[in-house]
């Protein structure tokens, strides 16, 4: 396996982009990438794009092929490959990136995630959200997305004393850091009374406690370590990854409070990196929810389980904390999510 | 919606028949062809098992915002339920006010109407959870 390294990242703003299509958000993101990466587009060896839904938010499948036909690159016929796995479609895409590259199949290969959720209305998103659960054996009997993570959140609460204001500091935390984002949906910082009296959505969680809709796109160039210093002084290696999955429906899972394919795949790219969670300062996790950011610090290791909320409080995870978590503001919605994630990263290492 | 997707979960919609595993002796709801916890063992050793439909309460909510079909009964009530053969399922809890919810909560399954595709679409029906009767 070669090592693989970051040489670009670029990335739209995120929010309600009303003027912008999905093409225009994955071209955005792709162009920037490759022009703070320096590279020439023949050096392209693929694109890869994570999207989790655009056949159902805009009609549209194939839209790795798209995406690079309006990038420019239709004439160069490069193989293009559009990766689905619900929230993770991003962080998918970056993975099997590496992997092509590692292999020594190909050199250069741009890698984004991108979703276009705004041309739908509200329920229609939120039920094209559902799709990522078990259709048949949730859905259908009126769970929905947020219900969900609101029965692990409530279950949480009963087995931890985890509280409403735990998972509202979560959401105060990611405001206020995205206060300090000028690409961050919303840039201004709320009060823990404003989640706590926000509209119950799925109770325990609030509208507060919800990720918004959001457009946006992200991308990143991924280069093979040893030809990365044409591109760049600063190359970002991929020191480790993983990868996992579970039983699909929450009910058969093993524990409701414990993301298991978390635990997993991150004792797989710790492992590989060869560090321990206590060698971790910053960290992009997803948090669609807020109760999504308690059980993540806590699978990975980096509070012990059940302490979540209490550490969220603390200021364990603000930034410049004992680790530093979602310093970008948090994460935007499905496809552009784990490129968005590797973007920040490598914008803070800069 | 075609009318065979729901046409052919009426066995597990509507009478709970879900399998146990002739190797181990695991319960799953929905029918499996595969044991998880016994992979290639348990191929063509699934037994039909019909759930008694007694179970308590792991976790509920309670959904404020609802998809469509579900915009006349919110606030409802979801809730993963264990079954007393082990096995955990999904579903909403009726005849029950949501500040009333508890969990550990004893429930039993009951035959309801789950949705209908339009207005002149077929209706599906199957199984919600009510509190169980006091014995």
């Amino acid at each position: 396996m070669r090592d693989v390294a970051v040489i670009g990242v670029g990335e739209t703003e995120f929010g309600e982009l009303w003027d912008r299509s999905f093409r225009d958000l994955g071209i955005e993101a792709g162009l920037k990438a490759i022009q703070d990466a320096k590279i020439a587009s023949e050096e392209i060896d693929a694109v890869y794009i994570g999207n989790m839904s655009a056949g159902k938010f805009i009609d549209q499948e194939h839209v790795s092929a798209l995406v690079a036909d309006y990038s420019g690159l239709a004439d160069m016929h490069l193989p293009t490959v559009r990766i689905e796995g619900g929230g993770a479609c991003g962080a998918i895409a970056l993975l099997q990136a590496r992997l092509a590259i590692a292999s020594g199949m190909y050199d250069i290969v741009v890698v984004g995630g991108a979703e276009k959720m705004t041309d739908v209305g509200d329920v229609q998103a939120a039920e094209i959200l559902s799709s990522t659960a078990d259709q048949e054996w949730e859905s259908v009997f009126g769970a929905t997305f947020a219900g969900l993570y609101a029965m692990m959140a409530r279950r949480h609460m009963h087995e931890y004393g985890t509280t409403r204001e735990h998972l509202a500091s979560v959401a105060v935390k990611n405001h206020k850091n995205g206060s300090l984002n000028p690409e961050a949906q919303f840039q201004k910082e709320i009060t823990l009374e404003s989640v706590l009296n926000s509209p119950m959505v799925a109770e325990p969680l609030g509208l507060f406690d919800c990720a918004p809709l959001s457009d946006g796109a992200a991308a990143v160039v991924l280069c093979a370590a040893d030809r990365a210093r044409k591109f760049t002084d600063t190359p970002v290696l991929f020191k480790g990854s993983g990868q996992a999955s579970d039983f699909l429906a929450l009910h058969d899972r093993r524990d409701l409070c414990t993301m298991d394919a978390t635990v997993v795949a991150g004792k797989r790219a710790l492992a590989e990196a060869k560090l321990e969670p206590k060698d971790i300062q910053v960290a992009e996790v997803h948090d669609n929810f807020t109760i999504t950011e308690i059980l993540a610090i806590e699978d990975l290791r980096f509070v012990e389980k059940g302490k979540g909320g209490p550490a969220t409080v603390e200021g364990v995870t603000a930034l410049n904390g004992k680790i530093s978590v979602n310093t970008s503001g948090g994460l935007p919605p499905l496809g552009g999510t784990g490129a968005t994630a590797v973007v920040h990263i490598f914008e803070r290492g800069d | 919606m075609a009318i065979p997707r729901f046409w052919r979960e009426i066995g597990s919609r509507y009478n709970l028949i879900g399998t146990k595993c002739g190797n181990c002796g695991k319960v799953d709801f929905p029918p499996r062809a595969v044991c998880p916890g016994c992979g290639r063992k348990s191929i063509g050793r699934m037994e039909r098992l019909r759930l008694a439909g007694k179970g308590s309460v792991v976790t509920y909510t309670v959904i404020h915002d609802a998809p469509a079909q579900f915009e006349m009964q919110k606030p409802y009530v979801m809730a993963i339920v264990e079954m007393d053969e082990g096995v955990r399922l999904t579903c909403q809890l009726i005849d029950v006010r949501p500040e009333d919810v508890t969990i550990g909560m004893r429930v039993q399954s009951t035959f309801r109407k789950l949705g209908q595709e339009g207005e002149a679409g077929v209706i599906h029906y199957g199984y919600k959870f009510r509190p169980a009767a006091r014995t």
